[in-house]
């Protein structure tokens, strides 16, 4: 209680996310909550998930599936009339949960989020074919099955008009230098970690 | 009345040759209005239609002009003849944008007309012209009471004018509540910083002014005369009294912080923590730049919360119900203070609608940079536990009851309460509260009339007959149409500035401050040509009394709006021009009659009423008399034919200065000369009244509420008088009124008074 509306939680968001230093700025007028296409989907959207900031309540927005939800469409940093840049603020937050190892389990943009960024990581290209099949097994292998089959019609005809190579799913192609590839994510990475803070 | 000559002119142009028989109408003027000069012209306004008329005043001594085209609020410099009395016959709007272009009404438009110009030409035989004052004189001085922020910026500026200023403070040094500030709220661009007060910098000012005499530690202890000759008597506290003349006064006697006394749920007075907006200043002046202490017991501050709106926007009715339009930048600012000693400090400002003013917006932006915390929400109650407090609040966004523990210091936003002396009204509210089955003003009013009870202490101690100060509005601010004549009191030649005449902060305050000086320089020099100030500015007309009738029955003195008029020792009254605004209230009021204007006058407008030609009771021509107030019914009228929005052919209008001036005599004959009825259009009234005169509508429903009993002697029903609120932008609905209130004289019939 005593960390209650104090500044703590703030700086820590200033520091570690992402435009973070944006959210004091945030007068609270509610444009960005009634401008929203998930509004009604979301536990908190992002005026209170501003205002919880700032009441410090660190657990529950970390904790919290809200700025998961965003879509960005950027209809909120569009009309916020203090400019704050709303979407990517929600991201930042996601990235923070998700390093703290906050984020809701089994939240499917964060799945999806996780999946990409492996799939993406690992050849320097996105291999559609295993990204799709590894999102229809995510609940399982019996629900995999019937997602794939659902989407049995749309698979063949990608691969009727030559969208999608089924051969993908041994390997894939990637790009030339991995190694300098992979190097460069590390490098990266340790920069953000020392830049936010993180062991 | 020997050496009056009338001449009536009558225009064509703007389509009134072609609408109308204006050779009918100058037969009108010539046989009926007994004009010795009758002219019709295809376009009396431009050059040689001037050219004409000057040259019969010149020529053919013409005394009495009337001239029958636009309406009196058109062309006003080209017919706006100083020399000779003027009168205007409506007959562009009044008559023909306002009727249908159709053969069939072409009887009805023609017999408007004629009316029309036999009105002009009755007015004008009653009119003299207005000689102005010959005793006007004024002194070019300006009285300032008040050396606040506002009261030096008045004082300052009528210097640069070049006008002579007293400026009488209560205190021993100028400087008033910007002088117990650590810093003030940005007046300048970028609007990010708190900024040193422009205290020292005016008050060094004014002393090397040679032209602002200033008195400390003195009051003014008697006010009398009359703008342009205003004399006062200043005490200073060793007891001596000088006096000093002024042409013109602004009370610019700021503000008091409402007493947070009265705010104990909120810790006042529990702990030496909690403190009100001027405690937090006085910490912050004690600190001089170092960090700002904990007053309980030195130690360091962590945490300060500000809670907004402390005894303020109280619906409950035990605190201010308003809003005080500064604290919200006060609060920022102060929070800045804390930010500037030390960032970590955490300060939350506890709203429930942050409201910043000008740029303030900029300022509260710079607070968030700042690392100030905004929350919007409702404090419940602050307790205070050892040398810390706990605010219990409600956070409105995230819907919580939460609270802030372990805060070292709390400021309480409280308001501004007006120092505007006493309130003359109060009996006359608790009256009327009471009349409405409240009576609680009245029993507040009752205690305060017990021998030793506390009085309050009037500022300017006016020797004028209803009351030592201004007259107030709402909550203690002075009177003053905030939106149409927002300087303007209900004492001419007084101005309230500052936070005395609406809460505001220090930029606004010096703003109206200066504006405040440009009106009493106004006033100043009106009262030297003997003119009026606002809203007949430049009028020279001013009320004639007739002693000699006179019953003393004081219903003039009483029903005034401005205090101009007092009573002399033999209890008659005694007018005060300079004070007058020329609205007519003491005319209407007068029940012999004996106040009239040179140019305005029971006889003008009784001879216009009666110059109507009155068809009988068989011809279903009902006339209906319009009285309308000059300064927005008859405008909305004028604008409602510019838009030829057409209306009943069977009303003729006739401006007033004020519904006010209306004498129940014009009723009564009225109803004795035939008129099936009387439409009275003022401007609204009550506590957000648009009467320009303030009362002057207000005082009109009054009397008409009363003249059922006339009506009722006459054996006539109560709608043929009815009043009407009518703004200046009802251009739709006038005519709309005219035509409904004429389908109901139609159905009530026709007036049974015809022909007597």
């Amino acid at each position: 209680m005593s960390e209650n509306y104090r500044n703590n939680f703030l700086k820590e968001v200033e520091e570690r996310v992402e435009e973070g230093h944006w959210v004091k700025m945030c007068m609270q007028c509610g444009v960005c909550a009634g401008s929203c296409p998930l509004g009604p989907h979301w536990a908190h959207p992002p005026q209170e998930i501003f205002m919880m900031i700032r009441a410090g309540k660190r657990e529950e927005v970390l904790t919290s599936d809200s700025m998961w939800m965003c879509t960005s469409c950027y209809n909120c940093v569009v009309r916020c009339p203090r400019k704050l840049p709303i979407t990517h603020i929600m991201h930042g937050l996601a990235n923070l949960a998700y390093r703290l190892g906050l984020s809701p389990k089994n939240q499917t943009t964060q799945k999806f989020a996780s999946m990409f960024w492996n799939n993406l990581a690992q050849t320097g290209r996105v291999n559609e074919l295993k990204l799709s099949l590894g999102m229809y097994f995510k609940d399982g292998f019996a629900q995999g099955i019937k997602n794939a089959m659902a989407m049995q019609s749309v698979g063949l005809g990608m691969v009727k008009a030559k969208r999608l190579n089924p051969m993908e799913l041994f390997g894939g192609h990637g790009i030339k230098d991995k190694s300098g590839f992979h190097a460069m994510l590390k490098k990266a990475r340790e920069i953000e970690d020392r830049r936010k803070n993180f062991a | 009345m020997a050496d009056m000559k009338v001449a009536a002119y009558i225009c064509q142009g703007c389509g009134l040759g072609e609408r109308l028989d204006t050779a009918a109408l100058a037969s009108v003027a010539k046989k009926e209005g007994k004009a010795a000069i009758v002219k019709e012209h295809a376009f009396l306004c431009n050059a040689d239609g001037i050219k004409m008329i000057r040259d019969d005043i010149a020529n053919e001594a013409v005394t009495h002009v009337m001239i029958g085209a636009c309406s009196r609020r058109a062309k006003t410099e080209a017919f706006g003849f100083t020399d000779v009395c003027v009168s205007r016959a409506n007959l562009r709007e009044g008559v023909i944008w306002s009727q249908p272009e159709t053969d069939e009404a072409r009887e009805t438009t023609q017999e408007m007309a004629e009316d029309y110009i036999r009105m002009g030409c009755a007015e004008v035989k009653k009119m003299t012209l207005p000689q102005g004052d010959p005793a006007a004189v004024t002194d070019r001085t300006l009285l300032v009471v008040g050396g606040g922020v506002s009261g030096m910026t008045a004082a300052l500026e009528a210097s640069k004018a070049g006008y002579k200023v007293v400026l009488v403070e209560k205190s021993g040094a100028l400087g008033g509540w910007a002088a117990k500030l650590h810093k003030r709220t940005p007046g300048k661009s970028p609007f990010k910083e708190p900024q040193e007060t422009p205290v020292a910098e005016m008050a060094a000012a004014i002393e090397a002014d040679a032209n602002i005499k200033v008195y400390l530690n003195a009051i003014t202890s008697k006010t009398g005369g009359a703008p342009g000759r205003f004399e006062i008597e200043i005490s200073t506290e060793s007891g001596a009294t000088v006096v000093e003349k002024a042409g013109a006064i602004i009370q610019a006697t700021g503000f008091e912080l409402y007493d947070a006394n009265k705010l104990p749920e909120l810790g006042y007075g529990q702990s030496a923590n909690v403190v009100d907006q001027a405690g937090l200043e006085a910490l912050a002046k004690a600190a001089k730049g170092s960090p700002i202490k904990r007053p309980s017991d030195g130690g360091e501050v962590k945490t300060v919360v500000f809670v907004q709106c402390a005894g303020q926007r109280d619906d409950s009715g035990k605190h201010l119900p308003y809003c005080s339009g500064s604290c919200c930048l006060t609060s920022v600012k102060q929070a800045m203070y804390f930010k500037e000693s030390n960032p970590d400090i955490d300060t939350v400002v506890i709203y429930s609608d942050l409201r910043m003013p000008g740029n303030g917006e900029d300022f509260y932006r710079s607070g968030q940079e700042k690392g100030v915390i905004f929350t919007k929400g409702n404090v419940s109650s602050v307790e205070a536990a050892g040398n810390q407090c706990k605010v219990n609040f409600h956070d409105v966004i995230l819907n919580d009851q939460t609270a802030i523990d372990n805060a070292d210091l709390v400021v309480l936003a409280t308001g501004q309460v007006p120092n505007s002396g006493v309130d003359i009204d109060t009996k006359l509210k608790a009256e009327i509260a009471a009349a409405g089955g409240d009576n609680s003003l009245m029993e507040a009013y009752s205690a305060s009339q017990v021998e030793g009870a506390v009085q309050p202490i009037s500022v300017l101690n006016l020797t004028y007959r209803q009351g030592p100060d201004m007259p107030q509005l709402k909550y203690g601010f002075t009177d003053s149409h905030f939106i149409c004549f927002p300087y303007e009191t209900r004492r001419t030649g007084i101005y309230s500035a500052g936070p005395v005449r609406r809460p505001m902060d220090m930029v606004q305050a010096m703003e109206d401050a200066t504006g405040a000086a440009m009106k009493a320089i106004q006033a100043i020099e009106n009262a030297g040509l003997g003119r009026a100030a606002h809203p007949r500015s430049g009028d020279l007309s001013y009320p004639i009394f007739r002693k000699e009738g006179c019953t003393q029955c004081k219903r003039c003195t009483v029903e005034c709006p401005f205090g101009a008029i007092d009573e002399d020792e033999q209890r008659f009254p005694l007018f005060n021009q300079a004070r007058c605004r020329r609205c007519g209230t003491c005319m209407g009021a007068c029940p012999v009659r004996v106040i009239s204007f040179e140019n305005y006058s029971v006889e003008t407008v009784g001879a216009q009423l009666k110059a109507v030609d009155v068809p009988d009771e068989f011809s279903e021509k009902p006339r209906i008399l319009i009285l309308a107030c000059e300064n927005d019914a008859y405008p909305a009228l004028d604008m409602a034919a510019m838009n030829r929005n057409v209306y009943s052919a069977f009303v003729r209008v006739i401006p007033v200065r004020c519904l006010g001036s209306v004498n129940t005599i014009w009723i009564n004959d009225a109803l004795s000369n035939g008129y099936d009825g009387i439409m009275m259009m003022g401007c609204k009234h009550g506590d957000d009244y648009q009467c320009h005169f303030v009362k002057g509508s207000e005082l009109a429903n009054v009397r008409m509420s009363k003249i059922g009993d006339t009506l009722k002697n006459m054996s006539l029903e109560e709608e043929r008088v009815s009043t009407f609120e009518v703004a200046i932008t009802d251009i739709e609905r006038v005519p709309q009124l005219i035509n409904d209130y004429a389908a109901l004289i139609q159905k009530i019939g026709m007036s049974p008074m015809k022909g007597f």
